[in-house]
């Protein structure tokens, strides 16, 4: 139990699409991460998922049953919320147990239940106390204990740590992505953070304007963006674009921007570039690789340094190597740069992006 | 807190320097505090002494002076011999069909102002701002246009004259301003917090009373204080609803103090005016601080 498909979804406001056509399909067991800038609809699908709001056409399919116009609680979900959600005048214990005294499960099964998520969470010690007595992290681990409880089938986070600092952040995506292998349940995730989608997904919906912008696993989301805005939207420092031109002459293909000339013909283009396309290069800082002052390569780039930005783990870099562009790349922070410096660096075509400058899709 | 319970500390630090002015300052908001303080209060002070006194001694000294004999007797009569017309039996009658009426009014009306006020914010239908809006319209009309379609619609229905129709009218004469009370306070609360309790499978009335009724404490407290006094104090509804065996206190005062035949019995006036008044005063005394609270607290962090 557990797969989730979703056919042509429609959700709108008054005149206002949310969600236009949108298709998706989760397989059981997987873990799936909406991610999105604000306002594009990733909670809005969400809520949709979980029957929190009214679909304006389309339908929603759990493990093959049509659930479009199914009650809340008859999904078989668990959903866990940003702001926690919990019911401040009942005891943590009986926040967890809410869901299964009202579908009128006997005693026994609700304290066995309690105590197997309190178990898995560690909330035991906390059993007796009300939420407002709780620190934000224990809040969020009550919300995540009350969903398990339920012995859903699917479970939706929606933005579930949006509201703790930095350091629980970090503890918590630990503890839900080995929640994750533990129950192997299915499970839907929305944020806007792209190192919890990173982290955690074993594929992530990137997603604007109510569009799925690409559907894929962590690391091909990263590395071969099928869009500009995917592109650009991944990444911190993000990803640097080269506006240029791509000529093509039997087989061998080169890049040319402002002054800048590379012999790309190792990228893996979809299809036969045309003579004269115009294009955007992308390429990651952690992908240019900066060169010895002496040594001599075939796509070689030299410029001069504009900007020294230490990071802790590395150092950015920002270099003239055109005209018209400065490009960021990382170095190691042992390396010491100075302003003024003239650098030598290396592209490496296969590690770059190459997008249609007009439509923005990958080439 | 502190700074907004005194709004005037920081001035004060700032102006150290110039103590003199502040203390005439200080002096100035003191002296017309008590001024206002007794005017309001002086014609309590009246009444209070006037109730004990005789009707020789009323007539003789001054409204202001303190009774000479001191007698107990002219309560006592306003209580349960005073004449409402022709029935002779004091303000007790009124006091306890007031009580018969408010009870089922304030409980009524409150509970419906919260579930209207819940399914206002929660269960959002289409036009359900026109809906609120169309309540709302509803405080703004006076009472005495409703009271012809009124009278005819209860007498349609048999209900004219009766308990059953006071209480009625109160609940909808409470109605939109109990919706609005109850609207604007589940409004701060968290969507989430109702889509929780839905996931986990509790319907309308579930999410109602196990959610959000029990965090609805101040406002409720708010909600029924204004319902005792406005239902309390009310004088047209009773005096036009409730038929003659069910009339309120208030009606039953204006009787005594406005029968034209014979002396006017001031002293039992008062007394019976007093009377009247304490259930109202006697709230707001007793729950001031609740209702502050009431009123401050916004959204209930969870």
């Amino acid at each position: 139990m557990g797969n989730v498909s979703i056919n042509k979804l429609d959700i709108s406001y008054d005149t206002t699409f949310i969600l236009n056509q949108l298709d998706l399909s989760i397989e059981d067991g997987e873990f799936v991460v909406l991610l999105g800038p604000s306002g594009c609809g990733k909670s809005t699908l969400l809520n949709a998922i979980g029957g929190l709001i009214d679909t304006t056409g389309g339908s929603i399919y759990f493990d093959g049953n049509d659930v479009t116009w199914a009650d809340p609680k008859d999904r078989g979900i668990g959903m866990v919320f940003q702001s926690y959600a919990l019911y401040p005048t009942m005891s943590v214990e009986k926040n967890m147990s809410f869901g299964l005294r009202i579908a009128g499960v006997d005693k026994e099964t609700i304290a066995r239940k309690v105590d197997w998520a309190a178990k898995l969470l560690q909330l035991e010690p906390l059993l007796k106390r009300k939420p407002a007595s709780l620190s934000g992290g224990q809040r969020q681990r009550v919300a995540i204990g009350r969903a398990l409880v339920r012995d859903a089938g699917i479970y939706l986070f929606d933005e579930p740590l949006s509201n703790l600092d930095a350091k629980l952040r970090t503890e918590l995506r630990l503890e839900i992505k080995k929640l994750h292998q533990k129950l192997k349940s299915t499970m839907i995730y929305v944020t806007h953070d792209q190192i919890e989608a990173l982290t955690l997904a074993d594929r992530i919906a990137v997603m604007k304007d109510g569009v799925i912008q690409q559907l894929d696993t962590p690391y091909n989301i990263y590395n071969k963006p099928d869009n500009l805005f995917v592109a650009t939207f991944l990444g911190s420092p993000s990803m640097n674009c080269l506006e240029g031109t791509l000529y093509s002459n039997g087989g061998k293909v080169t890049f040319f921007s402002a002054d800048m000339l590379l012999d790309v013909s190792d990228y893996q283009f979809m299809k036969e570039p045309d003579d004269g396309q115009h294009v955007t290069m992308g390429i990651r800082p952690e992908h240019i690789q900066t060169l010895e002052a002496d040594k001599e390569d075939a796509n070689l780039v030299s410029g001069v340094i504009e900007l020294v930005e230490p990071m802790g783990s590395e150092t950015l870099i920002w270099t003239r190597f055109t005209s018209q562009q400065t490009l960021s790349h990382s170095v190691s922070s042992e390396l010491v740069f100075a302003k003024g410096e003239r650098v030598n660096v290396k592209i490496e075509p296969s590690k770059c992006s190459f997008f249609d400058t007009e439509t923005g899709f990958r080439i | 807190m502190l700074s907004i319970l005194s709004p005037t500390n920081s001035k004060l630090a700032s102006k150290r320097g110039s103590s003199l002015q502040m203390q005439w300052g200080r002096i100035g908001i003191y002296g017309f505090l008590l001024v206002t303080a007794l005017f309001f209060l002086l014609p309590l002070y009246v009444m209070l002494v006037t109730s004990f006194k005789g009707l020789d001694e009323i007539r003789l000294s001054s409204i202001f002076a303190m009774p000479q004999e001191f007698s107990w007797d002219y309560w006592k009569i306003a209580w349960s011999s005073a004449c409402t017309g022709l029935e002779c039996s004091g303000l007790k009658v009124g006091f306890w069909n007031s009580v018969k009426i408010l009870i089922p009014s304030v409980i009524i009306s409150v509970m419906f102002g919260a579930i209207n006020g819940y399914a206002l914010s929660f269960w959002k239908i289409k036009g359900a701002n026109i809906l609120f809006a169309c309540l709302l319209l509803g405080a703004f009309i006076p009472y005495q246009v409703f009271i012809y379609p009124l009278i005819r619609v209860y007498a349609e229905i048999g209900i004219y004259g009766t308990l059953t129709g006071v209480v009625v009218s109160h609940v909808i004469f409470g109605m939109p301003i109990m919706t609005l009370l109850f609207r604007n306070y589940y409004s701060t609360l968290p969507l989430e917090l109702f889509n929780a309790a839905r996931i986990d499978g509790a319907g309308f009335f579930k999410v109602f009373f196990v959610i959000m009724l029990p965090m609805s404490t101040p406002i409720i407290i708010v909600a029924v204080i204004m319902q005792v006094t406005n239902i309390w104090n009310d004088f047209l509804i009773g005096l036009v609803f409730a038929g003659s065996d069910n009339l309120p206190m208030t009606v039953q005062l204006n009787n005594i103090v406005n029968t034209t035949t014979g002396e006017r019995a001031y002293n039992v006036n008062m007394a019976a005016t007093i009377l009247t008044s304490l259930v109202p005063l006697i709230i707001y005394v007793a729950s001031g601080r609740w209702f502050v609270r009431g009123i401050a607290s916004g959204a209930v962090k969870g």
